[in-house]
């Protein structure tokens, strides 16, 4: 990391390029600390994709004439942009997808259902979010394959003791969060990969957490699948991202079919196309391609280290911030290299939902509830909580208007 | 900024805090539970009839969630002595959010809702036209 690299970001100048963060509702500014829901999206990306409508749309692939080529090479110019950005080794291995979700669903039906059966375990963890919860618990229902969990200690990490006795040679997958959404607990997954490679299995990470605050290299973790989302780095809905080794996917049925993904087709059979239209079939998210491009390299105009660095330190400072307060419960381990950017929190004697509804009363955008990670919150004995995410904008005086808030909470509920 | 919300009005932070009718009857004529997975409120609601079968003579509630389940649960408890099991039924959304005598931002109706439909559901259980062990407020 070079020294330019750890200079504080200029958070004024980039707040200028996020026009909604200055919305005021009845005359109080947003405060907006639901990152880890969805992250807000900078001018220079709404400008790449309005720019692709206003002057580059057409369908791809098919065309012959000039826009349908420019809007195709946008489109494929945009895997490789993504594949630079994980370090993977091109665009066959980088899939469109609609989110996280559906990546996650793409690899359990395409794979998952087809090579697994009883017998074979398909390992997650306790705090996976409902996107590879659910969807690993259906294969296994499908399939009579057996799902277990990695446990989490008390501190809100994983309990690699416990990893190394159920990741076994039955083991077929591994699935496991990046970073949790709920705890920010950053998982070792290079770790995890080995440990899954040790018993022949096959290691599926979820970076919908990690990709969009630090840097993330597909190929130093060894993962063979990762799995994130545009909305959650600065990019548009609408468009997630599946990376796979390129033999895996080779192997690997389509998942949905159709148009666009087929070789060959004749009345009795069809044949697949080339990675990764292999499984992109019908017309894809074409300006979300854009968008997502964009935001990448708005991203690293910034700097992967130095938005990791920011949010690491508005974290830090919100649960130190937060732990002060006598009343408040605090979930996942404390602030450190293997925590992220989010706080979830309770305040004795409130519900998170009358929380969040107040902090709404100061314009605060807080999520209240479980995130996704029902199990986990059964877990952890609560049935809701808040949490603040946080992202390259934020600042500390945010942070302050979040800690003062609660005060309104005890006085209303004391 | 005024404290709070129009959302926590003195009634119901009261009703909150000193939820009335709050236990299990001895012998309720029904009892039925019901929960808001998403937020985890949890209310079981005790209804106890009077001698035409019709009347609803007592209430109580027990539960566990946020302050807008709570209250609601608590005001119905007082809402539905001396009414029909038929004006029970009547009742709907606008009847509870009357009831609390505030704006309900849309998110929260449903915590809102949740001992309305419990104290429903139950009636409809008891007079055998429904057949379900638990109210969700999941739709
Ligand atoms: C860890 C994690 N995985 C998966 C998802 C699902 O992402 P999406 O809703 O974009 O599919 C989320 C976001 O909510 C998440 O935080």
């Amino acid at each position: 990391m070079s020294q330019q690299n750890l200079e504080s970001l200029d958070v004024g100048a980039i707040r200028d390029e996020f026009p909604i963060l200055e919305r005021e509702f009845d005359g109080q500014q947003v405060v907006y600390l639901d990152n880890a829901a969805t992250t807000q999206t900078p001018d220079p990306v709404v400008d790449a994709m309005s720019d692709y409508y206003r002057e580059s749309n057409a369908n791809i692939h098919r065309g012959i004439h000039h826009l349908s080529q420019e809007a195709s090479i946008l489109y494929e110019e945009a895997h490789d942009r993504v594949a630079e950005f994980i370090n993977a080794d091109g665009r066959e291995e980088v899939i469109f997808t609609k989110n996280t979700t559906e990546s996650e669903n793409l690899v359990a039906y395409a794979w998952g259902l087809n090579e697994l059966g009883p017998g074979d375990r398909v390992v997650l963890t306790e705090m996976e979010h409902h996107a590879s919860l659910v969807t690993w618990q259906q294969i296994g229902e499908k399939t009579g394959a057996d799902v277990e969990y990695i446990r989490i200690d008390d501190d809100g990490r994983l309990d690699m003791d416990h990893a190394r006795e159920l990741i076994d040679d039955d083991t077929a997958i591994l699935s496991a969060v990046h970073v949790s959404n709920t705890l920010g607990t950053v998982n070792p997954v290079s770790e995890l990969t080995d440990l899954a490679h040790e018993h022949g299995a096959l290691s599926f990470i979820d970076g919908a957490q990690a990709v969009p605050n630090r840097p993330v290299d597909v190929e130093a973790i060894d993962a063979d699948f990762y799995a994130f989302s545009g909305h959650k780095m600065a990019g548009p809905t609408g468009i997630g991202v599946l990376y796979g080794k390129q033999h895996l996917l080779e192997e690997m049925e389509p998942y949905l079919y159709g148009g666009g993904m087929i070789r060959k087709v004749t009345y009795e059979e069809s044949t697949w196309g080339d990675l990764p239209w292999k499984f992109e079939p019908g017309t894809p998210q074409i300006a979300e391609a854009v968008g997502l491009e964009a935001a990448i390299d708005w991203l690293e105009d910034i700097g992967m280290e130095r938005i990791q660095a920011h949010e690491e330190e508005i974290a830090r400072y919100a649960y130190e911030q937060l732990e002060s307060e006598e009343d408040v419960e605090i979930y996942g381990p404390e602030p450190g290299p293997d925590r992220g950017g989010l706080v979830s929190f309770n305040v004795e004697g409130v519900h998170a939902h009358d929380l969040a509804s107040i902090m709404n009363d100061h314009t605060i955008a807080v999520r209240a509830g479980d995130h996704c990670t029902q199990p986990l919150h059964d877990k952890l004995g609560v049935p809701a909580s808040t949490r603040a995410s946080f992202y390259v904008y934020n600042t500390r005086e945010e942070v302050d208007k979040l800690v003062a808030a609660l005060d309104d909470a005890r006085q209303l509920f004391a | 900024m005024g404290l709070g919300s129009d959302m926590y009005r003195q009634q119901i932070l009261d009703h909150y805090k000193n939820p009335r009718n709050y236990g299990e009857l001895e012998d309720p004529t029904f009892t039925h539970i019901g929960e808001n997975p998403m937020c985890g409120d949890e209310i079981r609601m005790d209804v106890k009839l009077g001698d035409d079968e019709e009347t609803i003579e007592h209430v109580a509630f027990k539960g566990d969630g946020c302050a807008i389940s709570q209250a609601s649960a608590s005001m119905l408890s007082k809402e539905l002595r001396g009414k029909t099991l038929e004006e029970l039924q009547e009742m709907n959304r606008d009847d509870v959010i009357d009831m609390l005598g505030v704006d309900i931002s849309p998110m929260r109706v449903k915590c809102a809702v949740l001992a309305e439909k419990v104290a429903q559901d139950g009636a409809e259980i008891y007079q055998g036209e429904l057949d379900v062990e638990k109210t969700t407020t999941e739709d």
